[in-house]
């Protein structure tokens, strides 16, 4: 009788939840699968099937193109900068202080080190835009410049234009997501480090090893699990970038600007959905994405992939 | 091709005499000095990062009591007079009324998320049914997408229900978007409580229900707490929705605005007229009720982010 009685419950549960999600969430994400085959303009509900045509349109786009490539080079020193600097961080803070006879410890402080780094992790992208905008300003009131020019790197007249320079545009965007990025993937290396087991390191150091050969032959292998997951997390970051480049970027409606050097994909979408009026265009280029971001974590899980050590 | 090794040639006593026992505790003080050497270098990196976390934030926040002409200038100028009239000014810009409405909209949607999240994955993960496994993935699966993909259909959604610009449409898309990583989380931690307990009160008489609300739930309180005060950061610091749902449809419509988009809708105004320090004293509002949560509960937090990501 008890069996019987299970599944109302389960329905019951279940029902607001899957509904909710279902209508809000996955049914959006199938219809802009279902625009990208029409050539919708977004205002009205009248649209027309043409099968693949926009997908053939974006190839041959060049802004499409200047944005996947910008997109490709987040993809490349977004996870590297970032995971480098955690790791170099976690290390510091794990097995950088003092070795005495009790073997190798962390520095002291490390607690507060970790609360300081993860902070702009909780901070929200208006605030980081805020920030930032002060920090990038054109004129010497800049806290970048300021500094420039306090060490005389700087010419007080001739300032540097971060945000409107097309060489350091991309660049500049790139360094607040790693700026606000390292804590979290600190803290998280932080806690594999420190869930393998003490033993270990101890039966190293009693056979020579030092702290480089303890770290690459010891921490890193057992680490691995930890950095392919961060690495998939920060790939789907760099497929993203819409709120920072579009506030804080020069360009007509979602910036992108100084001439599309620092147009990424995200705000190439918006601007063809909600400026150009190309809906079903944009909505073949979500799907494009989106086929990325897939693929990408599907290869970087299957390239990463070693075999687990247990401990 | 042999060459003599040089014995110690500094002390009359044969070297293997000093070798054999003072081997161990020479090589554990060498490991002690690299200590000393590692633990400046390890202090110096990591005071410079925790310095570039810091410094902007703390100059943001001395920066709100300049005059704007002050802010043009140089950027180590220090305040002429410290008042607060410029938290006033930034109140009746708006920051009140923002708070205000992110307060209404969070105290439901926070609450939602978190009954219907622990609904979804307590049934997902101690009851089988056939097409669990389906529904699960299906909720996993939303935590993989970046929103932007999904929302001109969602807007359009929204506005078939008749729901922009309304708090409970932005309450349902905020719980609906929570769900994925609220499911996730609470899953896994369902998991590793005792079926015992569970048992034992079906035995005597219980409801599955009753079983859920009354011995369940308190059971999951940690985990509840963590990912609870992950909702209340991500809704809090929630940017893109809001700024796509929220929009004042008519003219005598009531603006809604939530913090951060009622933030960076001042941002982006300052280009064309600039109250600098009303817009960096707004900041400030902004960030401190998220430094509160975030310092008085770092350890759920950073524990609840990386153990989400970790599993």
């Amino acid at each position: 009788m008890r069996r019987n009685s299970k599944y109302p419950f389960i329905v019951g549960f279940l029902i607001v939840p899957v509904a909710l999600y279902a209508l809000l969430v996955l049914w959006p994400y199938i219809q802009t699968f279902g625009y990208s085959f029409t050539d919708w303009s977004g205002e009205s509900q009248k649209m027309k099937f043409i099968g693949f045509k926009n997908y053939s349109t974006l190839f041959s786009d060049d802004v499409f193109r200047k944005a996947l490539w910008h997109n490709v080079l987040m993809l490349i020193f977004l996870p590297l900068v970032t995971i480098l600097l955690a790791l170099f961080f976690a290390f510091l803070l794990n097995v950088g202080g003092r070795g005495g006879t009790a073997g190798i410890q962390g520095v002291r402080g490390s607690a507060f080190y970790k609360v300081v780094f993860f902070f702009p992790q909780v901070l929200s992208v208006a605030i980081l835009v805020v920030l930032f905008e002060a920090v990038y300003r054109s004129d010497g009131g800049g806290l970048l410049n300021g500094i420039l020019i306090k060490l005389h790197l700087e010419s007080a007249n001739n300032p540097t234009e971060w945000l409107n320079d097309p060489t350091f545009v991309l660049w500049c965007i790139m360094g607040i997501l790693v700026w606000s990025g390292v804590g979290f993937y600190l803290v998280l290396f932080s806690a594999a480090m420190q869930s393998i087991p003490k033993e270990i390191y101890e039966a190293a150091l009693l056979d020579g090893a030092g702290r480089g050969q303890t770290f690459f032959r010891v921490t890193m292998p057992l680490l691995w699990d930890s950095v392919q997951t961060a690495w998939v997390y920060l790939a789907i970051a760099a497929m993203d970038g819409f709120a920072l480049v579009s506030a804080l970027t020069p360009g007509v409606s979602y910036g992108g600007g100084p001439d599309y050097h620092s147009e990424v994909l995200a705000t190439y979408l918006m601007r063809n959905f909600l400026y150009l009026g190309k809906s079903g265009y944009a909505c073949a280029m979500g799907v494009v994405i989106l086929l990325l971001t897939l693929i990408l974590s599907i290869v970087t899980l299957r390239v990463t992939r070693r075999e687990r050590i247990e401990f | 091709m042999t060459t003599p090794i040089k014995e110690s040639p500094a002390s009359g006593i044969p070297a293997g005499q000093v070798a054999a026992p003072g081997r161990a505790p020479t090589k554990q003080a060498r490991f002690a000095d690299s200590g000393k050497v590692l633990n400046v270098f390890s202090h110096g990196f990591l005071a410079l990062w925790a310095i570039m976390i810091l410094l902007p934030l703390a100059w943001i926040v001395i920066s709100s009591f300049k005059t704007d002409a002050q802010i043009g200038g140089s950027a180590w100028a220090w305040p002429h007079h410290w008042s607060f009239s410029v938290f006033h000014r930034a109140w009746d810009k708006g920051i009140g009324s923002f708070l205000l409405h992110t307060a209404i909209v969070m105290v439901f949607s926070v609450t939602l998320t978190m009954l219907f999240g622990s609904m979804a994955a307590y049934v997902l993960s101690r009851y089988e049914f056939p097409g669990n496994r389906f529904l699960y993935y299906l909720f996993v699966a939303g935590a993989m997408f970046p929103v932007y993909l999904a929302l001109v259909p969602l807007f359009f959604m929204v506005k078939n229900l008749g729901m922009l610009n309304t708090y409970q449409g932005l309450i349902l898309v905020y719980v609906a978007y929570s769900l994925p990583f609220t499911v996730f989380f609470l899953h896994s931690f369902f998991r590793t409580l005792p079926t015992s307990v569970h048992e034992a009160a079906m035995i005597d008489g219980c409801s599955h229900t009753r079983a859920f609300f009354q011995v369940m739930l308190p059971m999951a309180k940690p985990g509840m707490i963590s990912v609870g005060i992950f909702n209340v950061l991500g809704q809090w610091n929630q940017y893109i929705l809001p700024l796509t749902l929220m929009q004042k449809q008519t003219g005598t419509d009531p603006d809604r605005s939530v913090l951060t988009q009622g933030l960076m809708n001042l941002a982006l105004q300052q280009g064309y007229a600039g109250d600098m320090p009303a817009l960096f004293a707004g900041m400030t509002i902004a960030m401190i009720p998220v430094l509160v949560v975030y310092l008085s509960f770092q350890r759920q937090v950073q524990a609840g982010l990386t153990s989400g990501t970790l599993k």
